[in-house]
This record gives C-alpha cells, structure tokens and sequence, in this order.
C-alpha cells in the first residue's frame, strides 16, 4: 500500500505548494466573508454562540466532505481512465486492493492537509478554547472526508464517462454540502427533510466536529457520529476491493 | 522446461457472449522471441493480458515458469516485464521518476532505483533526458521510456503489445535494435504485432492468431515454405479488369480488392506468362513471399484490414 502511496507523493511533489495556498485561502475568505461578513447581519446567536463560532466546524467539514468526493471521485476515475495509473500498477506485483490503498491513504493525507490548513485559519479568528479542542476538530474533520472518499473511490473506478461524475456532485453532493448543518442548522428544516439529512454522512460529519469545536459533545452523540463514518470508511474499502478487482483484472 | 505452456487457453468476458480467445495452445523456451501475429481483434492483447497475470482464463490450463498465474499472480509478475500498447507513462513525472516510482512498485529500494534508472536511461539512449517531463517526448522515445520501465526488476520475460505501433521507420529500428540487445542478454520476448515484417525482423517463432484461433505455428521461414510459393508477383489491372485477368491467368492466383497476387516459385517466370497470355497490367512488381501472404492465405482476408 504503501508502494502504491509513494506514486501519489512523487506526484505531490510537484503540486503541493499551490494546494496549500489554495488551503489556506478558501477557508480565510469563507470565514470572511460568510462568517464575519454575512454572519454580522444574522442578529443574535445561532445555538447560543455567534454566528462565526457556529459556521466554521461545518463550512470546515463540508470543505473536507467535498473535496475528498473531488479526489476520490475525479482522481480516481481518471487514474483507471485516461492516465492508467492503475494499469500501470497492477503489471507489478501490486493488487488492486494495495492500489486503492495507497490512492486512499493519498486522499486521507490531502484532506488531511486541508483540514489543517481550515482548522488553522479558525485558530487566526480565535475560534478554539485550547489547542486539544483544536486537534479533535481536526481530527473528526479527516474522518468527515475519508468516510466518503473510499465509498466514492469503490464507485468512481467503475465510471468510465466523467459526466455522470458532475451529475453526482451536482445533485448528491451539493445538496448536502448545503443542508447538512453546515451554513444553518438542520432544525431550521422541515422534518421530513431532517429524517433524510440525520440519515446522510455529512450531518454526522458536521455535528461532530461543531460540537466538538463548541464544546457541547456529548460521549454518546460523538460515538455515534465516529462508529457512523468509522463503518463508511470501512464498507467503502470493503466495496472498493471488489470493484477494483473487477475493473483492474478483467 | 518450457517458460510459458498454454493448452485450450479460452478468454471470455462476463456480461457477453464474445469470446476473444477460443481455445489456443503453444510452448515458449527461454531466450526465445516468440510472436502472435494477426489483425487487431485477433485475440492477441487478451491472451497477453492472460499471460502478464491481470487477467483470468476462462477455461484451459496456462503455466508460466511453471506456476500458475491465478494462484501464483503475485510472484510471477515479480518475475515479468510488461510494455503495453499505449505506453500508460505518467506524463506528469519526468523520465526518471516515472522509472523510481515503477520500481517502487516492485519493492524496491529508493537508492536501488537511482543507479537502476541511470543505467536503464543509458541503454533506451534517453540519458538526456532524464530530468525531463514525458509530455515533451517523441512517440519513439515514449516507447523507448516504456521498455526501460519494463526492464527495472530485470524480467525474466518481457512481453510486448504491439510494440512499434504508431511509430515511424526510425523509431522502430531503434526500438527493434534495442530488442534484439534484450534478446542476445537472454531475456525471452514475447510480442505481438499485426506488422508482418516485424515479426519476420524479430520472432525467432510465431503464431498466427485469427479470431481467437491460432492457425498455424512455426518459424517465418516455416510458415512461409508451408502456405506459399517462394516468390509472389503483384499485378494491378484497371478498375473492373482484374476477375477477367485472373480466368485468364488461372493457376494459383488471389484477387484482392486492389490487385492480385500470383503465387510462383519463379516470379520471373510467372511474370513473363503474364505478358504472353496478351495481358498489360498497369503495375508489376515480383516480390519475395511474406508472412502477409501466409496470413492471407490462411484466413482470406489480408492482416491490416
């Protein structure tokens, strides 16, 4: 898995730098603008606490929840596509379950360092109570992507055409990204609506690392959240072994 | 013992009824290049991907060195070096790191790979290049590039898709010379093409692959002794003319779309017939007969249709 990793890393060589600035970037003028700038028109506190304090841990993990479906959805599929990395690799003593592997350790690292970079700029508006809060929220926010990244991974290597990719983004993960918590609280929805986000990772992505950010977790509601991502991760790589087996030994 | 020992070997793809090898059986000996000639959708690139351990037999028994590559998978292609057809390079990377991280794949070590690739470099002639991105090298060097990757667990077999498709005379000489060095250093090659001179150029030992079939096997010279006459005089008549010509000419005669082939021991000979039974072909040319002609003849249909 790790042979297959170093591909990844050779590659990152070349494109981190401007990753990171990108990292840094997106989070500053979202905390900007939304937070502080549209927040201040929000009168009064949102669950008790300033409309900032209370956006950021979900614009944080709606942020790794994207980005890990860009990753693992459009890297993957064109790493079986038109690059053939996976072919490449699968000619060598490699398996199919090594090459996911090591794809997905590479997307865990890149969310990794986004969430980084995003938990960092909070830490610029003075959004942490201490630096153990800090990690946990960094934390939960990795767990937010790769939960996803490897259900999205096992599907992404079976699609041969990018377009339905957009469909998915466009439809799946947008709606998500935008009612999921994360801008406003799920509450604000009608209950019907509730029921179905409650059920969607991103939900327990988003209350996890707010309310770990906000200090109101509670052991049994962040067992949860963790044991539901937690299975997500792990039933995409038990999916992913399959397809990817399927796809790359035909 | 054999390298390779084939028998009944099938290749069917799940979810349809197309079968793209239907049954075929062959040996290769170490230090042998051994060929699979014949027409894309031949069967050629299944059976290669059959023998490189990506992809599962359908039914009849394959061993390579003597394992089998279902079970054995993992270690065989420990042992083999793979040049597809289309090369597959990360065109990201430069020419080194795209050698360092293939050989990464094998397990092996950072520093192993960078006096590996230097001399890998130095034999595809592409030691100029080496810190440069592959999106700014030739086809031909491309290729060249891919060989070396293939090369860095020094293989025991090396097989190659097609490995001079698209490439121009040049290229392919210089690739064919590189391959005739791999050859001479005793690594078995084994290729496919569907350019007959090629595999005359580089096969020690062919076979003649059609719909998934093999039709026959054996030597160029073998094949071409067995299915045709030593010489071959094409003949090109006016549109319309060249069924009439060939009642004329009878005798052993081939009309393609474009011409027709007279089959003769003595070209010569066979071509001043021509002129005495009174017919004026608008070209002549006699030629010595190829493995094209053992594949027309074996199959009705010429290979790069």
């Amino acid at each position: 898995m790790t042979r297959a990793l170093a591909y990844w890393l050779f590659r990152y060589r070349r494109t981190w730098q401007g990753t990171v600035v990108v990292s840094v970037a997106n989070p500053l003028l979202f905390l900007l603008a939304i937070g502080a700038g549209l927040g201040s028109l929000v009168r009064g506190d949102v669950e008790g606490v300033p409309y900032l304090e209370f956006f950021a841990p979900g614009m944080l993990a709606a942020a790794a929840f994207q980005n890990a479906f860009i990753d693992a959805g459009f890297g993957v599929a064109s790493a079986r596509g038109r690059e053939r990395v996976y072919q490449t690799a699968v000619a060598t003593p490699l398996s199919p379950g090594e090459v996911m592997g090591g794809h997905l350790l590479f997307v865990g690292l890149r969310v990794f360092v986004g969430a980084l970079a995003f938990v960092a700029v909070m830490a610029g508006f003075g959004l942490f109570s201490s630096s153990g809060t800090a990690v946990a929220v960094l934390l939960a926010a990795t767990l937010t992507g790769i939960a996803p990244a490897a259900v999205v991974a096992a599907w992404a290597v079976t699609v041969t055409d990018f377009p339905r990719l957009n469909t998915v983004f466009r439809f799946v993960v947008m709606p998500m990204y935008l009612f999921s918590g994360t801008f406003f609280s799920v509450e604000q929805l009608p209950a019907a609506l509730q029921t179905i986000m409650y059920a969607l990772p991103l939900w327990h992505g988003a209350d996890l690392c707010r309310s770990l950010a906000l200090g109101t977790a509670t052991p049994g509601t962040t067992l949860l959240h963790v044991a539901y991502l937690g299975v997500m991760a792990v039933a995409g790589v038990l999916i992913g072994r399959v397809t990817f087996r399927k796809v790359l030994y035909v | 013992m054999a390298l390779i020992e084939a028998e009944g070997l099938e290749k069917r793809y799940p979810g349809t009824d197309f079968t793209a090898v239907a049954g075929i059986g062959f040996r290769v000996e170490r230090g042998e290049a051994f060929g699979f000639l014949g027409p894309n959708g031949a069967g050629k690139s299944s059976t290669m991907r059959m023998l490189a351990c990506v992809s599962q037999p359908s039914g009849g028994s394959l061993r390579i060195l003597g394992d089998d590559p279902v079970v054995h998978g993992r270690a065989l292609r420990a042992r083999l070096g793979v040049v597809p057809q289309d090369d597959a390079l990360d065109l990201q990377l430069t020419v080194r790191e795209n050698l360092i991280v293939y050989g990464l794949y094998f397990g092996l070590s950072l520093k192993h790979m960078r006096a590996k690739s230097a001399e890998l470099l130095e034999f595809a002639q592409l030691a100029d290049k080496a810190g440069e991105r592959v999106e700014h090298l030739s086809g031909g060097m491309r290729r060249r590039l891919t060989i070396a990757r293939s090369l860095v667990n020094d293989p025991e077999i090396l097989l190659l898709d097609e490995p001079t498709t698209g490439l121009d005379p040049q290229a392919r000489h210089i690739l064919w010379d590189r391959l005739f060095r791999l050859k001479s250093a005793g690594v078995t090659l084994i290729l496919t093409t569907h350019y007959m001179d090629e595999a005359e150029q580089l096969c020690d030992r062919l076979v003649i692959m059609d719909k998934g079939l093999i039709a026959d096997e054996g030597t160029p010279r073998e094949l071409i002794d067995r299915h045709v006459t030593r010489e071959v005089v094409e003949l090109r008549f006016p549109p319309g003319e060249q069924e009439q010509a060939a009642e004329k000419l009878g005798g052993d005669v081939e009309v393609l779309p474009d011409r027709l082939l007279c089959y003769a021991d003595d070209g010569d000979a066979a071509l001043a017939r021509v002129t005495e039974a009174g017919l004026r072909p608008l070209t002549a040319l006699v030629r010595r007969a190829t493995l094209e002609d053992v594949f027309l003849r074996l199959t009705g249909r010429s290979l790069t249709d």
